[in-house]
């Protein structure tokens, strides 16, 4: 039976981490990823896991920790935010390239300078190509449910690569929300026992973990890297189909709202994909074809299945809480790569809003909307990419 | 030797053989090669003892001839051999010459 409570995204997440009780737990505070950690921790000092916490000195020696500890043979778990992210980002190639399942929730902050706690998708998006898995949560039920979702396609054994678990700072870190809680024992069976692979602790059979590898075989292991990238799709799919039987929750690689028929569509990142379907249903009532696609597996980017989803909508925004300063925000890049091989592909432009925690209103969606239907009117677009909800 | 492709590779470039170093023979990138000159050699095994690899063959707790495979051609042995009555028992010649 589930249990029904009103509870902060963070303080869901720390309870995922508890059901989960990982063996090591590397932890550093980080606005607003502190009150993760700090819940976790004290789950930690009361008994209630037996995860040894280490505190460390800094998130470059937080993932450090994490790496030794999962190279070890362990389960591993730790949390991040924003400068910190920036700050592990040597370490973060590291654990990928070591191919250590390693889960990290990260609660999206925008990145200095100017210094700012707020939500933002500035962090993750520098980590895109890292190597790490990528799922987006809109709301604390998400962030609960990828958290667990996460342990299951990181130590799955054709994958065995670091998952980050991101959901926005503040709006979902710090707002309460309905959540609806596994049972611990669901949590535990779902889950499952930690299968090692490779484990140093195993004295009976040495190994070494971090050679040198040089131009003779370098390029060898990145294609292997990559192929274990192309495998992802699968595993998230199978895990939740299966995380769906125990809570009645369906997750795929993306969410496709009101889709099917849709003429104009926003592609939108987590949090403000909520506010932006209710503007959707309004228009729905108006008879207008909106709908929303809300990616959720970010890294590997599911192209061909985003293609065809997308592929009959005749005018799309993409809507970027990050920018690529002198590019398109990264999700745009992705969207119109994966529309590329159409040939009757829909009309595409990047929006970029909600920076540095700035709220996304119901009125940005509407008037990115209308300009979508004065686009499918008129065949044509102004410009590609504008800021919205920006002073002049 | 065939050189390995992608397929191949263990995940994360984990090294599951203890003491493969044997394998891994730097004797190529020698640009100095030692030499022993057996007549003046006392047995003295400093050399053996002073090389930071595992270039110095000992056979029945005596001196034997190098092993090139992996000496990098440091000059460590030449430079601590005692030698006999001021003669070297090793010296350093240049590769290729």
């Amino acid at each position: 039976m589930a249990r029904v409570v009103a509870v902060t995204g963070n303080e869901a997440s720390a309870e995922a981490l508890r059901q989960i009780n990982p063996d090591v737990c590397a932890a550093y505070p980080i606005t607003p990823q502190t009150d993760l950690m700090q819940r976790f921790s004290g789950f930690v000092s009361d008994g209630k896991v037996d995860t040894e916490v280490i505190l460390v000195e800094s998130e470059h020696s937080a993932m450090s920790a994490c790496i030794g500890a999962s190279a070890a043979g362990g389960r591993v778990v730790t949390a991040t935010s924003s400068q910190g992210l920036a700050l592990m980002w040597e370490m973060l190639f590291i654990a990928a390239g070591m191919r250590l399942p390693v889960v990290m929730p990260l609660v999206n902050r925008a990145l200095s300078a100017p210094l700012n706690i707020h939500g933002d998708h500035s962090d993750s998006m520098g980590a895109r190509d890292s190597g790490w898995i990528q799922l987006y949560s809109e709301n604390a039920q998400e962030a609960y449910d990828n958290t667990i979702q996460a342990f299951r396609i990181a130590e799955h054994m054709d994958i065995r690569l670091p998952v980050m678990v991101c959901f926005d700072g503040f709006i979902i870190s710090h707002s309460i929300e309905r959540v609806e809680y596994l049972e611990d024992t669901e949590v535990k069976n779902f889950v499952g026992e930690y299968k090692q692979l490779y484990p140093l602790l195993d004295i009976d059979n040495p190994k070494s973990y971090g050679p040198l590898i040089l131009p003779d075989l370098y390029m060898e292991y990145k294609r292997a890297q990559h192929e274990v990238m192309t495998k992802v799709k699968d595993v998230v799919l199978d895990v939740a189909s299966e995380f769906k039987k125990l809570s009645k929750r369906e997750y795929g690689l993306f969410e496709a709202y009101r889709l099917d028929d849709a003429d104009i569509a926003l592609v939108i990142l987590s949090s403000a994909a909520g506010t932006a379907k209710d503007v959707i249903d309004e228009f729905r009532g108006r008879g207008i074809k909106a709908g929303l696609l809300k990616p959720r597996l970010f890294r590997p980017f599911p192209y061909e299945e985003v293609a065809d989803t997308l592929k009959k909508v005749r005018a799309i925004s993409v809507m970027d809480r990050a920018d690529s300063f002198g590019g398109y925000g990264p999700l745009f890049m992705e969207i119109s790569s994966a529309l590329l091989h159409i040939k009757e592909r829909p009309l595409l432009i990047n929006k970029i809003y909600g920076l540095g925690g700035r709220d996304f209103l119901p009125g940005h969606a509407e008037m990115v909307l209308n300009e979508l239907m004065e686009i499918v009117e008129t065949g044509k677009f102004k410009t590609i990419k504008e800021y919205i909800g920006v002073r002049e | 030797m065939k050189q390995k492709g992608w397929k191949e590779l263990t995940p994360g470039a984990v090294i599951l053989e203890p003491g493969n170093a044997v394998e891994f023979k730097t004797g190529s990138w020698r640009a100095f090669r030692p030499e022993w000159k057996e007549e003046n050699c006392i047995q003295c095994l400093f050399c053996w003892l002073y090389c930071p690899d595992m270039a110095i063959n000992v056979k029945d707790g005596k001196r034997a001839e190098f092993n090139y495979d992996y000496c990098k051609g440091c000059g460590i042995c030449a430079l601590e051999c005692p030698g006999k009555k001021g003669q070297k028992a090793i010296v350093m010649v240049e590769e290729g010459k």
